[in-house]
């Protein structure tokens, strides 16, 4: 069970054949120092041409679709913000069915639905889940920015305790957003669907072979990529890299994969640098004071023992 | 064509979907709909159709799933009523948008609250300026056979636009009523696989649904619109060429009784089968009355509704609607707006009738016409049958 037939030859992305082709243009309209176009491009440099992408509203849509330019050399479609799991799945079907009464030809296409952290953890859950339930044949790409970017930077239920956003201020009566991050792996995960696993472009062959194989296997996938947001983090533009492995670094977004239920860290950070080390790089953090940061460092020490014990538990059995 | 049998007209829905071998349902169960997609899940579970059976878990993945698969280049179907069309009420705006041949039965119900579900009008009202076709059928033959149509009308390459075939909740989704199924020749020479013009194809790569920039989204609007205008032609068109093939009969606005008469009954779905009755029945005592049904609302053909109501004096336009503030039924305003420019104008009475399910019968109509007669219907609109002690 917990190896897929499917992995059994995979070939890893290193640094000698590391796909060279983008798929999506330069000449986009995303921030500078935007983080998430640069995963989403890490994404699709994987996938190829033989891929269909459904785009929920959010940054990435907006930034890559002003009529009549478009920054997308495959198919892209976007309807709404809440649906594109359902879009992705009604695409995965009438593929499916077409191909089987002759009417599709060619080799079946990868079919990536994208979505923002709101899209996917908040309005979006409830189409998500249904078509990770269905099993349907997709990969299912959260770009977590931690907040709702495109309307201007305001808090989701991926945005961590503490940051200040425009509907989570910090103020006399507010530390900013008072509720931990909300763990959306791990909901995907417990739909049971084969694969899951975290990703930052900071570790950008890690990220592209959790994509491979996230499409390599037959049957829904969900990646979960940690998104530096300039503008939305009042970070530097230029230090998007460097958050991002702080952030692994210092355990607050640790990566790892869940292959058929089995959770395996895949990057181990037995040094961890503090938490504080990363707060400081965005000034949404900028107002926490030294006991604020004492709690979200036992949190975020807490969120990672639970990963390594899951990881045992898992091996055991 | 074959000999009618006896059936629910739900089932002969879902008939006619599986005859138009569909590639894809999105499907969600909502009353007085469901026997439909039930249906349809047994054709697939058995082979009967060969299709993939999409069990969404929501009206609005229904639609969005559909808009996937249409613009995948798949023969795409859904159903819903009341609750389940609000539901997807943003999504039907894009699929037209969009220009995907969706088709799509609503088996009308009243919206909640307080909730019912039984039939009116007012689900579909609320969904009127959404650039969708709709058509309304009257009884189960004509169900069975607009599903059909409705699959040719959407997929012409000179309209691809969404469509949806409306069915009185329960009066005709439940109904057992004598059909006439159509040789699967037939069909499958009047309706080829779908062929669309674009769809998401790797060898072809397009952007779908890109953001419409104030330089861009009005002229994209304009052009949706003109789609569901030029959509009208060939409506017509399919309707004439299916009634050749097969045998149905089918305008867009369709008249009964006097062809002279002074006072029309102006109806849209199956109350117009109570009020031919009642037509009949005025006439057979010496009254000079008629009814015009129209069978397209949108887009609304004008001409052919301006030719049917020619002659007459003082139209009873029935609504099954509210339009609440509004001072008339949707029906009524759109009657009413229509002819506000033209040089002979019948006196037009609204009444609005049958509301969350409330039976409506031939006594009810001629009552409606001795009140219109006495000019006791009041300028606006009168809902009909209000219960005093309520
Ligand atoms: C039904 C609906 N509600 C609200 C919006 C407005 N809206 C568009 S994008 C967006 C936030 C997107 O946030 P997220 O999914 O996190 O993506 P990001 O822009 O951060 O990449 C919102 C609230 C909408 N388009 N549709
Ligand atoms: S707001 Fe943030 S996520 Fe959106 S384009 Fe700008 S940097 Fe990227």
């Amino acid at each position: 069970m917990l190896n897929l037939p499917e992995l059994e030859n995979f070939e890893k992305i290193t640094a000698k054949n590391i796909p060279t082709e983008n798929y999506i243009s330069p000449g986009h309209r995303a921030c500078q120092g935007c983080a998430e176009i640069l995963a989403l491009g890490m994404v699709m440099k994987v996938a190829g041409p033989n891929t269909i992408v459904a785009n929920a509203t959010g940054c990435m849509e907006i930034v890559t679709s002003p009529f009549p330019q478009t920054a997308w050399k495959i198919p892209w479609i976007h309807v709404a913000f809440e649906n594109t799991s359902a879009v992705a799945s009604g695409i995965e079907a009438g593929i499916k069915a077409m191909s089987r009464k002759g009417r599709y030809s060619k080799e079946l296409p990868n079919i990536i639905a994208v979505g923002g952290d709101g899209a996917t953890a908040d309005i979006g859950i409830q189409a998500l889940s249904g078509a990770l339930e269905r099993g349907h044949n997709f990969l299912y790409v959260c770009l977590d920015n931690e907040a709702y970017m495109n309307t201007g930077i305001q808090r989701s239920s991926s945005t961590p305790y503490g940051a200040s956003t425009t509907t989570s201020p910090f103020g006399s009566h507010s530390i900013g957003q008072t509720t931990w991050k909300k763990d959306m792996p791990a909901i995907a995960a417990a739909h049971n669907i084969p694969y899951v696993a975290t990703a930052n472009p900071g570790f950008h062959l890690d990220l592209m072979n959790k994509v491979k194989k996230a499409l390599t296997i037959n049957g829904p996938a969900y990646l979960h990529i940690y998104s530096a947001c300039p503008t939305g983090w009042r970070s530097k533009p230029e230090k998007g890299i460097e958050v991002s492995k702080l952030a692994v670094q210092t355990k607050v977004f640790p990566l790892y994969e869940i292959i058929n239920g089995k959770l395996t860290i895949t990057k181990k950070i037995n040094k961890p640098k503090p938490v504080v080390d990363y707060l400081k790089t965005q000034r949404r953090f900028a107002h926490l004071k030294e006991d604020d940061i004492k709690l979200i460092q036992e949190g975020v020490d807490e969120q990672y023992s639970k990963l390594l014990y899951l990881e045992g538990d898992t091996q055991e059995s | 064509m074959t000999k009618a049998i006896g059936l629910e007209v739900s089932l002969a829905i879902a008939e006619a979907v599986k005859q138009a071998n569909v590639d894809v349902v999105a499907a969600y169960p909502i009353t007085p709909q469901t026997h439909i997609v039930e249906e349809l899940s047994v054709y697939v579970a058995n082979g009967e159709l060969d299709a993939e059976y999409i069990p969404v878990e929501s009206e609005h993945s229904a639609l969005s799933a559909a808009v996937g698969s249409s613009a995948a280049g798949a023969r795409t179907y859904t159903a819903t009523a009341a609750q389940g069309l609000a539901f997807m009420h943003e999504i039907l705006f894009i699929t037209s948008g969009l220009r995907l041949p969706v088709v799509m039965t609503v088996a009308n119900r009243a919206m909640s609250a307080p909730i019912s579900i039984w039939n009116d009008h007012g689900d579909i009202m609320a969904e009127r300026d959404i650039g969708w076709i709709q058509i309304f059928a009257e009884n189960g033959q004509e169900a069975y056979e607009l599903t059909i149509a409705a699959f040719k009308i959407a997929e012409d390459r000179k309209v691809l636009l969404p469509i949806c075939v409306n069915v009185d909740g329960f009066i005709l989704t439940h109904m057992i009523e004598p059909v006439t199924f159509i040789d699967q020749k037939k069909i499958d020479d009047f309706l080829p696989p779908y062929s669309p013009a674009l769809t998401l194809d790797p060898d072809k790569p397009a952007t779908f649904g890109p953001v419409g920039v104030p330089e861009v989204y009005i002229e994209s609007r304009k052009q949706c619109e003109q789609a569901l205008l030029n959509s009208k032609a060939v409506v017509q068109q399919v309707l004439e060429d299916w009634g050749k093939s097969c045998g149905g009969k089918y305008k867009l606005v369709e008249k009964n009784g006097n062809d002279k008469a002074k006072i029309l009954f102006i109806t849209m779905g199956s109350l117009g089968e109570t009020t031919m009755t009642a037509v009949k029945e005025l006439e057979e005592s010496g009254e000079s009355a008629g009814q015009v049904r129209i069978r397209l609302w949108r887009p609304f053909p004008r001409e052919e509704f301006l030719e049917a109501i020619a002659d007459a004096d003082e139209l009873i336009v029935i609504d099954r609607a509210l339009s609440p503030g509004a001072h008339n039924g949707p029906v009524a305003q759109e009657i009413k707006a229509l002819l506000f420019n033209e040089s002979k104008r019948p006196k037009v009475h609204n009444v609005i009738a049958g509301l969350g399910g409330r039976d409506v019968t031939v006594k009810d109509f001629q009552k409606m016409y001795a009140m219109a007669k006495a000019d006791e219907l009041g300028p606006n609109y009168l809902i009909w049958g209000v219960r005093s002690d309520a």
